[in-house]
């Protein structure tokens, strides 16, 4: 329904935040697009959200200072809100509503797509298979992300999840190689600074041109934020679905995005659920994740990234929360690693890529990957646990097997997670270190792997410790199970 | 039958309020405004109606016409449902894709089952005779192993005054014509419909004492399904619910599988589509596909559909439960479908109670749940459908009312544990906070079946884990030197059930599926490890000796090792290590029929059947 019968009326006779009641309307329709002229000639824009006879309630997509009711033109467009998309705008910074930022002309679009998007139809999907090389062991090795995957990043207040989207978005252009991938970025909310780096990143990498930048800063309206990201996913589903370019979505920071549309419902006066959000937080966060993915018979995909910052560190908020559920799988920052100076500090244990089973082993990336990653974990949990009995006990107390996982855990967060930055591995380095770091195991100890991979990569040391050069007990044999 | 009925006065996202001049009921199917969009009546008043729209209402207004169609929002009923994936109100997405691509398209109408599909029907009635609801009248072949059965709908009966013969039919082409008590002649399409939001009636329903075997060991051997039981799965993100859930969908030995898919991701679904056609179903080496129905209204499909497609799942599970075949059915998330009633609510503006869902959430999940059974159908055969529903705690929080409330009508409780998942314990399901309230009623088959020492196997494995948990805590108190060196082989004991047993990679071909035999030889052997063990340290043997020459790591590799049709390998190991513990063993724990074989239906135990 993309039909264009412009209808005005003039003034309007309520208005609360975002919220703008217009009477004496009987044919508004659901989701229409309205602009809303102030008498200056200044336009906003805004949608219909409910319309009834004799009234719309439209909800404006950019702040609603200074408006006077009486004086309003109210201007319905007849269609919904539609969005530029096209090739052009590769290589361009634009505002949260696709407008430039860059002091450039407006890039002139291949055609106009409703920004809500529809969904892809579950037959019509292609189920991703095929792996992205970050450069991150971490990653790689232990949650490997696949074409057309959204994965997130869990991150908070100051951890360096900018630094790793970068990274990862710049690895995997490069490992790409291929002129139809792009990237785009949709930043709602964050500081000039951020949008900077990023700017920065990508220039330095020279992935600008491959690139649109949809920026929605702190101090642009929140309000803003509910379209962003929906104007760059559709940029995003344009060049992947019709142009065939294979796409790196980041959208960041999905908690400001969250807060805002808190906002408008409770303008709205809905009824809050967890932590004061709208029953349809989760509905609503899908119909952006979902936009990822493959379609069969078609060339290209879009792989999402989005990143949020955890209020307080917890991963039971609801924006985390129902990413979680919805997105497959998630690289979980935490504050201790990055203060103990891993960098990245990922966290693997709560960090999953649900996808990642079906883009490795023989022909995607090596046959032993998938035993390597399910022994890395099982070994870094039973860190977990030697640490808790280490603060019981002390450390010189502890049962030789408890110590030995110690000094595991201890190379396995120095060496393998600890990178340093701008420099990714492949494929195979990461998987090679990650032998080495299983070599501090006896070969009891590594009941997840296959007898045969055990045999052609596991290296077992007696004395484990002086591999890494550091670690409390060094002096003290290990003994008994 | 389809007439304009009134106008939209209002359009609140999907749901749209009507002023009416003619007649509509509730539940009533109607088609909303010019794009004809599918929609449901959920009240009504003198003047007006409330519908909820089950496609996206963008660009509808005031004034555009509402359309009834005189029936209640039914399930299309026929052949040609296995092998389908629908979305929440039944629509073909395969259709759907056919007729606007990609990307779902809106107000397309398109039958359910494909009308220009032939179907060799075979009578099976003879016409002039009287018949009753749920009577055989013939059959369809409609899958190689699926017998369809065309019965006289649950609502019917009278003369049979007309039959097809055996010929080509298709769904809409009639197959019966008849004749009521008062006189009417009511003619049969070879599809029915049913009123989803109905449950079809039974003749009685009958004790679940037979279990789903699911392949699954921590379920069949630790919290076990029955044949038309139900069970629910909560867990945090990421904790394995999908996969179970999918595992179960593989490998449970029921005849027909309705999998929903409702409100979560499109790619698990494709990913079915892409592996059920090429997986074979392990009972009977046909293509799982040939007796699926997959349901997917993904959580960025319309959420009103969403709501929509457990009843139109369960509505088809039960159709084929009334044929005599047993079914299960997975809902992957009933939280989902709750949301979708919260967010219908809250747009209808009724009451929250707790965390905004409205009061008859907890009503609307037991009739659910009810909805599960085994029965004696109306047509005299014994059949089933299970039940068994995901539950997605907000913030792994338990308390919250959905899992709550789920937790007071299910029988069967697989709860998954955040920190199981994480160490990559899989399924996480955690030993000490789940149960089955089946597992009693199973026993007999498993005793009968498999073996006799099931439930005294069962009950040891639970217990050392319980033990460990204790001992767990002790170490936390004073550290692991405290314990004995007893103590200690129980931990030892307690990791191979764990590692060597419960967990279980369903991505492993040999480890992802165990036939029953093998979970009960399994077990005996890691059990009988443990007490031979035990009765070395009592011997006085040194604990480490004893760990090094019983290998702990070989014995927890081998549910990876052992496949289902190599058994033998177990049994010697384990009457190996049985001969050994006979050795050592003067008398003590020597329990009665503690060295029966495992592997050898007892014959004379079968207990009684129950009926209800
Ligand atoms: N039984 C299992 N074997 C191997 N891996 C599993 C198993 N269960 C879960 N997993 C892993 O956990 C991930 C998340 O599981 P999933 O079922 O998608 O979680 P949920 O549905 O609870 O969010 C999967 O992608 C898979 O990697
Ligand atoms: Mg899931």
């Amino acid at each position: 329904m993309i039909t264009d019968l412009v209808r005005e009326y003039h003034g309007a006779q309520h208005l609360a935040g975002p919220i703008l009641i217009v009477e004496g309307i009987d044919d508004a329709r659901s989701m229409e697009m309205v602009e809303i002229v102030s008498p200056g000639g200044d336009v906003r824009l805004g949608q219909v959200q409910e319309t009834a006879e004799g009234r719309a309630v439209v909800q404006l997509f950019s702040g609603s200072d200074g408006l006077h009711l009486p004086d309003l033109t109210i201007r319905l467009r007849g269609r919904p809100f539609a969005t530029p998309v096209g090739r052009e705008m590769l290589g361009r910074v634009l505002d949260g509503l696709a407008r430039p930022r860059d002091g450039l002309p407006a890039p002139v679009p291949e055609t106009r797509v409703e920004a809500g998007g529809t969904a892809i139809n579950p037959a019509a999907r292609a189920y991703p298979r095929q792996h992205i090389e970050t450069g991150i062991s971490a990653i790689d090795g232990m949650n490997t992300l696949v074409r057309g995957q959204k994965l997130p990043i869990f991150s908070g207040n100051g951890l360096p999840h900018d630094e790793l989207a970068a990274q990862v978005a710049t690895h995997a252009r490069a490992g790409a190689g291929e002129e139809d991938f792009a990237i785009v970025l949709a930043a709602m909310g964050v500081s000039h600074d951020t949008a900077e780096r990023f700017r920065d990143a990508l220039e330095g990498s020279g992935a600008l041109e491959q690139s649109t930048l949809f920026l929605n800063l702190a101090d642009d309206p929140p309000i803003e934020r509910l379209i962003t990201p929906r104007a760059a996913l559709s940029l995003a589903e344009f060049l992947a679905f019709v142009h065939g370019m294979h796409l790196l979505v980041i959208l960041t920071d999905m908690t400001n995005y969250g807060e805002a549309l808190r906002e408008v419902a409770n303008r709205r006066g809905e009824i809050p659920t967890r932590k004061g959000f709208p029953g349809y937080l989760y509905s609503d966060l899908a119909s952006l994740y979902e936009r990822c993915g493959r379609i069969a018979g078609r060339e290209g995909s879009i792989t999402i990234m989005p990143m949020l910052t955890m209020p307080s560190d917890d991963i039971t908020h609801p924006i985390p929360d129902l990413t979680g559920y919805i997105t497959e799988g998630q690289i979980v920052l935490d504050r201790d690693l990055d203060r103990r100076g891993v960098d990245p500090p990922i966290n693997v244990l709560p960090s999953l890529s649900r996808l990642m089973k079906d883009g490795i082993g023989e022909d995607e990336t090596r046959a032993d990957h998938q035993d390597v990653a399910n022994q890395l974990y099982a070994a870094y949990s039973e860190v977990t646990s030697a640490r808790s009995l280490a603060q019981i006990i002390g450390e010189d107390d502890l049962p030789g097997r408890q110590k030995r996982y110690l000094r595991f855990g201890e190379a396995f967060e120095q060496r393998f997670l600890n990178q340093p930055r701008g420099e990714g591995r492949t494929m195979t380095e990461t998987l090679d270190l990650a032998w080495r770091m299983l070599d501090l195991l006896p070969r009891e100890e590594l009941t997840r792997i296959d007898d045969r991979h055990l045999d052609a990569h596991h290296r077992p040391q007696a004395g484990g410790a002086e591999a890494i050069g550091r670690s409390a007990d060094t002096g003290r044999p290990d003994g008994e199970e | 039958m389809s007439e304009d009925v009134g106008i939209i006065v209002r359009v609140s996202g999907f749901v749209v309020e009507a002023r009416l001049d003619g007649d509509l009921s509730i539940s009533e199917r109607v088609w909303v405004g010019e794009p004809r969009l599918a929609g449901e009546v959920i009240a009504l008043r003198s003047d007006g109606a409330t519908i909820q729209v089950y496609e996206d209402t963008q660009g509808l207004r005031p004034g555009e016409p509402i359309v009834g169609s005189g029936q209640p929002l039914s399930a299309v009923l026929g052949p040609g449902l296995l092998g389908n994936l629908f979305d929440g109100i039944q629509r073909p997405l395969d259709a759907l894709k056919a007729s606007s691509g990609d990307f779902i398209g809106r107000g397309i109408e398109t039958p359910s089952l494909d009308p220009e599909r032939r179907w060799t029907f075979v009578p099976r009635a003879d016409q002039g005779a009287a018949v009753v609801a749920g009577q055989l009248l013939g059959v369809v072949q409609e899958t190689e192993l699926l017998e369809h059965r065309i019965l006289v709908p649950p609502d019917l009966g009278g003369r049979l005054a007309w039959l097809a013969g055996e010929g080509e039919l298709g769904v809409e082409d009639r197959v019966a014509v008849i004749e009521t008590a008062g006189g009417d002649e009511v003619p049969l399409p070879l599809a029915q419909r049913w009123h989803v939001r109905r449950p079809r009636p039974v003749g009685a329903r009958l004790r679940p004492d037979v279990p789903l075997i699911t392949g699954q060991r921590a379920i069949d051997t630790f919290f076990p399904l029955a044949k038309g039981g139900n069970a629910a799965i909560p867990g945090g993100f990421g904790t394995g619910k999908t996969v179970l859930q999918h595992s179960l969908a593989r490998w449970s030995d029921a005849d027909v599988v309705v999998y929903i898919g409702c409100g979560e991701r499109g790619n698990e679904m494709t990913e079915v589509l892409e592996e059920f056609p090429e997986l074979t179903d392990p009972w009977t080496g046909r293509p799982l596909m040939e007796r699926t129905v997959l349901i997917a209204n993904t959580s960025n499909m319309p959420v009103s559909a969403r709501e929509a497609s457990i009843y139109t799942g369960i509505t088809i599970a039960e159709y084929y439960r009334d044929q005599g075949h047993d079914v299960a059915l997975m809902a992957d998330s009933t939280s989902r479908w709750a949301q979708a009633l919260r967010e219908i609510a809250g747009r209808l503006g009724e009451m929250p109670v707790e965390e905004g869902y409205p009061a008859y959430l907890a009503a609307r999940l037991a009739a659910f749940y009810e909805r599960a059974g085994r029965v004696r159908t109306l047509g005299g055969d014994e059949s089933s459908v299970t039940v068994i529903g995901a539950v997605s705690p907000p913030g792994g929080d338990f308390s919250e009312p959905v899992t709550r409330h789920t937790q007071r009508f299910v029988q069967g409780w697989l709860a998954l544990d955040a920190d199981l998942a994480h160490r990559r314990h899989y399924p996480a399901i955690d030993w000490l906070g789940s149960y089955a309230l089946q597992a009693d009623a199973v026993a007999s088959w498993w005793t009968d079946e498999v073996g006799p020492r099931w439930p005294e196997n069962r009950r040891r494995a639970l217990d050392l884990l319980q033990e460990e948990s204790g001992l767990q805590d002790l170490v936390q108190l004073v550290g692991p030197d405290a314990l004995s060196d007893e103590q200690r082989w129980t931990l030892s004991g307690a990791r191979l059930v764990r590692e060597g047993f419960l967990q279980q990679n369903a991505l492993h071909p040999v480890d992802a599926y165990a036939v029953p035999e093998r979970q009960a030889l399994l077990l005996d052997l890691l059990l009988t490890a443990h007490r031979l063990g035990r009765r070395r340290l009592e011997a006085g043997d040194p604990l480490d000796e004893i760990q090094r020459e019983l290998d702990l790591s070989t014995l927890i590799q081998l549910r990876q090792e052992v496949p289902n049709d190599a058994l033998d390998r177990l049994r010697e190991r384990r009457d190996a290590l049985r001969t050994e513990l006979d050795g050592l063993d003067g008398e003590s724990d020597g329990a009665a029929g503690d060295h029966d074989e495992p592997d050898e239906p007892k014959e004379d135990t079968r207990e009684e059947e129950e009926g209800a």
